[in-house]
Parts: C-alpha cells; structure tokens; sequence
C-alpha cells in the first residue's frame, strides 16, 4: 500500500505587501521529499519573495510555511542550504576559509574537500573570494550551500548572467545534487532550466501562480500543435490572409499548427523558401504567452 | 547559545581585519603619531626653568618694582586673579606650579618641600629680597601634564578603534547582504555580535598596551598602581565601549548615517570625558551628565590608578558601571537587531 510522503515544504496563501505593491499574493503549493520544484517566471514575477519567505529571511505580510509539518524554525535552518541570488561574503577570505567559516556554523557538516571537489572548486581554493568570475562565484555559493549537508536546497536564480558553458556545467551539479535524493527549489526565468532540472514546476506572474504541474504534462494538456519557426524576412509581408495563427517577434515568425505537412503545403504555395526553416515542439516559454499574452524574457 | 558558531564567526572576522592591510596599517599609524607627538611635545625642555604665580594688588604690573623676585630672569611669572588662589595652591601640591606668591599684602609664598623645583624657586625668591616672606609649606608628588594626558588620549584612541571598527563593519555587512545570508544559518544575534565584540576587544587591548609600552620607552611617564589593573580597566571600559558602538550599528543599513551618528557621540565623550583637560571647574550638571559616559568612567579608574595608586577596591564601582553598561547595551543590540538592510 502506498503511504504519501508528507510535503518536506508547504507553503500556504502567502501575501507580502510592500508600500503599494503586493509583491506575492496567495501563493500556495507543496514540495516532496526529493522533488526538485521550480519556480517559473519573469523577473519581478514574485519569484524571489516568495522563496525568501519560505527560507525564513523575509517575514510574509499573511500566510503560512511550513517545514515537515512545522512553522520554520532551527531545525531548518540547520537542514536548509540556501543561494541566494546575491549575497557579499566576508572579505580578505579565501574559498576554502569561507567554507571552513560556513560549515563550523552548522552541527552536520561537510567535509571542505568534498564541497571543493563537488563544486570543481580545486584550482580557486586559496583565492581571495572577490576575485573570483560570475560562474566561480556561482559554484562557490552553491558549494555554501551545501555546507551542512542540507536535506532540502534553495537555488534562486543560480544561473543568471552566467554564459551558456558555465550554464550548462552548473545544470550538471544540480543533477548530481538531485541524484543524492536532496529536496530542491530552484527560481529560474529560463524555461530551459526549468524543464531540464525540475520535477515540477510552478509558473509564477505578478504574485500568483498561474499553472502547476510536471512540464511535459503542462505542454500536453495546453498544446497540442508544434511550432514552425522562420527568419522574418523570408516570410512575405502580411499575415492577415495567412489560414494559420501566426505569431511575429522582432526577428522570426512563428507559425502553429498541428498540421506540420498542410502548413508546409501552404508555405511551397506561396513560394516561401524553406531552407532556413526550424519545427520544434511547444515550450514552457509558449505557455506562459499563451497563459499571459505576454513573452517570458521581457 | 552555540560557543563553536561564536567562534566561527570571530575567527573570520579576525583573518578579514588581519588582512584589510589599510585598516590595519591605519590602526596602527595613528596611536604611532600619537607617541610621536608626545615624545615631541613633552620630550623636549621647557624654556622657562620656573613657573611662578603671582597675586598682584589691582592693576599693579608684574616687574621688579613690586617685588625685586619679578625681575628674576627665566622665571615664567603668570598673574592671577585672588579668587583663584585656593586652586593654585592645590597646583602647588601636584607642581604644576613651582611657587606661588601673594604681594597684595606682607609677601606670603606658598610652596611644595616634595618639589625640587619649588626648592630652587625659594632660593630664588630668599635671595632677590631681604625683606620677610610668610613661608606656607604644602606637599604632594608632582603630577605632570603628560603624566595627567596620557591616560586620556589612549582612551581617546580606544574610543574610536570601539565605536568606529564594530559600527562601521556591522553596517556594512548589512548594507552588502552578508548579514542576510547569515540569517538564513543557525547563527544567533546574540554570538553573531558577541563575536564581533570579542574580536574588536582583542584588537583594541592589544593596540592600546603595545603603545603604552612604546609610550613608556620614549615618555617616561608615572603609573602609581597596577598595570594588570589598567588591563582589567581597559577591558572593562573597551567592552562597553564596542557594544556601545553595536548597539548604534544594529539597525542602521547606511554607512552614512552609521558615521553621522556615531560621529555625533563620539565627539561629546572626546570633549566631556576628560581627555584633554579635567572637567573640575565645569557646572555640576555637565560633571554629572559625563560620569554617565563609559569613557569618563574609564578614564576615572585609569588615572586613580596610574596617578594615585588605586587599587581594586577603590575603582570598583567604575568597573562595575562599565559592566552594567555592557550588558545594557548588547540587551538593547541584541533586541533590536536587524538582518536585513530593507
């Protein structure tokens, strides 16, 4: 018989208000014991509000989080590794002081080496922690993170400004993380991210979420038809008398349908060159305009 | 209450002062110009060999005519007004003034037998006149400016190093987030400043003993007590002095208005504490609203000590207002701490 795990984070109707803006407004969903959850959205969405309520450094204006059952309190902050978006370190350290610095703050640690080696620290240990690039600095916070050896990991926006490579060897530790059965919850505004990494995800607009699920899930039941993208300039002018819905951003057009070979008939027709065009399926970065009519990254 | 996490936080704060060269070079320099300064200032010798203080009849010059002694050469004779003689005889007892004379009537002098200086005045003064001379014979060891100032300016200098090396730091971890990402770990309020204040204590101790023993190497200067005593003093006095300076740095996100605030404290106790001249002849009022201060209670024990040989019984209650105002200020801090600079 099948027992349900109980939720390892629960968030329940969580408000903040600042001075005129409700920056989250009755948020709730729930976490599973090694679920990895995401939180999708464009900047100012509520993203990082809403999980700095839910590591205990921001207090909600209403509402509840719960950890393992229990309102926040230090057995989370001692099972809780955390990055956050931003954060200044102590200077004149180096790498390997502030991690021995961080872990002497928790009872279960990890050992420095481990993080060193778990974040690809190696070659950066004995550098003063300002000198350090934005994807070294990245893998030095998650390694802080990983300090005490956390049950449950906040990542919030840990790949921002960081270039693709850096991007995509950071996925790889957040995989391998994952792998140990850790919980995480990672904010993200890329939707690849997001569909790569997490079990989960919760698309998040101005405060509320707005749609929950796994992501191939979400997809399935809001598309059906797959996209058929073109260079602007190789579709000719209006798209008033074009039978299928088209979509015009600033340097292709994007043309759905479920339809992939009447599409292209129409296209040949219309001698339409083909070379350059691309078919690729919905993304989670389709649904948030189809649920918004507003684009993702803006 | 986690003495492991405490440590932690101290131990880091220590290698970040350690190695912030400038800051560390700063407080050092500073102390430095000070033992300079005085080697240069009290070092040398003064130019008259004698200071006299006369009592004059109104509007009568101080020259030969009055008395054959004012002709005296390398003497520096000051004129004083009548009311002030009980207090210059009591100058008299510490030798800040060698001799003091009263011609308004049968010339009557005052003098300390303790004071070689006093003794070769008298002579002076026997020798110039024929004429009787009242003798008022006082005691007491001699009690010179810098003997007076030295006590003052390390304090001065200890008051700074507290209230700017904890406020200003505090804020800026606040201000840079780090105090944010140390709330989101197990660390407390309470050993997060307990360490601060730990770390900026043995920092400010060592400083101060370092230059009172260069100071003692080129100034020979007086300590009638204990110099574990003074330790015990400036440990007490350096305590409520960082907390002082944590409690102005719990809330504050600007290290604008950290600097305007503290500024605004600092310089009170730099002018009401004692440092540089005794508040003896201020209003009753001002004398009792600087006893409040923890640098005037320091300076107090400090100069019982090194001047009058006090002991540990005798600046006990300074030690103990100092220990009161300690936890008096972390209660507040601690209270009122904020992680976040928003």
């Amino acid at each position: 018989m099948h027992v349900p795990m109980p939720p390892v984070l629960e968030v329940q109707n969580l408000v903040k208000q600042y001075a005129g803006v409700r920056a989250v407004d009755g948020v709730s969903f729930s976490i599973a014991e090694g679920q990895c959850f995401g939180l999708l959205g464009p900047n100012g969405a509520g993203k990082t509000t809403t999980v700095e309520m839910m590591e205990g450094v921001t207090s909600p204006t209403s509402g509840e989080v719960l950890y393992r059952g229990a309102p926040l309190g230090a057995r989370f902050r001692e099972e809780a590794g955390i990055q956050f978006q931003k954060t200044a370190l102590q200077e004149f350290l180096t790498v390997r002081e502030t991690l021995a610095f961080f872990t002497r703050l928790y009872q279960k640690r990890r050992p420095v080496e481990e993080l060193i080696r778990t974040c690809a620290l190696e070659q950066l240990e004995d550098r003063d922690n300002r000198k350090l690039s934005g994807g070294q600095m990245q893998r030095l916070l998650l390694a802080i993170a990983l300090a005490n050896d956390p049950r449950v990991l906040f990542l919030d926006e840990p790949t921002t400004g960081l270039d693709p490579q850096a991007r995509h060897n950071f996925w790889d530790l957040v995989r391998t993380i994952k792998a140990e059965g850790r919980t995480v919850l990672l904010t993200t505004h890329y939707m690849e991210e997001a569909y790569f990494l997490c079990d989960v995800v919760a698309i998040m607009d101005r405060g509320r979420i707005i749609a929950e699920g796994p992501p191939a899930r979400l997809l399935q039941e809001h598309f059906d038809d797959v996209v058929l993208e073109l260079p602007r300039e190789d579709f000719p002018g209006a798209t008033t008398d074009f039978p299928l819905p088209v979509l015009v951003a600033s340097d292709r057009v994007e043309i759905s349908t479920a339809d992939v070979e009447g599409a292209l008939r129409i296209l040949l027709a219309r001698g339409v060159p083909l070379r350059r065009l691309k078919i690729r399926p919905r993304n989670l970065e389709d649904l948030f305009l189809e649920l918004t009519g507003r684009e993702l990254r803006t | 209450m986690n003495f492991g996490r405490l440590l932690a936080v101290w131990h880091a704060r220590n290698l970040e002062f350690l190695r912030d060269r400038s800051t560390l070079i700063f407080n050092f320099l500073f102390p430095l110009a000070l033992v300079v300064a005085f080697a240069v200032i009290f070092g040398g010798q003064p130019r008259a060999l004698f200071k006299v203080d006369v009592v004059a009849p109104p509007g009568v010059a101080l020259d030969g005519a009055l008395h054959p002694f004012l002709a005296t050469r390398y003497v520096d004779f000051v004129g004083i007004e009548p009311g002030d003689l009980m207090a210059t005889v009591r100058k008299v007892e510490r030798h800040q003034v060698d001799l003091l004379i009263d011609l308004r009537a049968a010339p009557r002098y005052w003098i300390n037998e303790d004071s070689p200086k006093g003794y070769l005045a008298e002579k002076l003064l026997l020798e110039s006149a024929s004429g009787k001379a009242t003798r008022e014979p006082v005691s007491g060891a001699a009690v010179r400016y810098v003997d007076w100032l030295l006590p003052g300016v390390l304090g001065m200098n200890m008051m700074f190093s507290c209230l700017f090396g904890v406020g200003y730091v505090v804020v800026r971890y606040r201000k840079s987030g780090f105090l944010r990402r140390l709330s989101a770990t197990p660390v407390t309020a309470f050993e997060f400043g307990a360490a601060q204040v730990l770390s900026r204590l043995l920092l400010t101790v060592s400083v101060t003993s370092l230059i009172y023993g260069a100071l003692a190497l080129v100034v020979p200067f007086r300590n009638e007590g204990s110099a574990l005593l003074l330790l015990l003093i400036a440990v007490a006095g350096a305590l409520a002095m960082i907390s002082f300076g944590f409690m102005m740095a719990a809330r504050f996100a600007s290290e604008e208005l950290a600097n305007g605030a503290i500024n605004l404290t600092s310089w009170p106790m730099m002018l009401l504490s004692g440092v540089w001249f005794s508040l003896e002849g201020a209003p009753g009022w001002l004398q009792a609203a600087a006893k409040v201060l923890p640098l005037t209670q320091m300076l107090d024990a400090a100069r019982a000590v090194m001047l009058d040989g006090a002991g540990l019984a005798e600046v006990l209650p300074q030690i103990g207002w100092l220990a009161v105002m300690t936890l008096l200020f972390l209660g507040i801090a601690a209270t009122g701490f904020r992680w976040r600079a928003d």
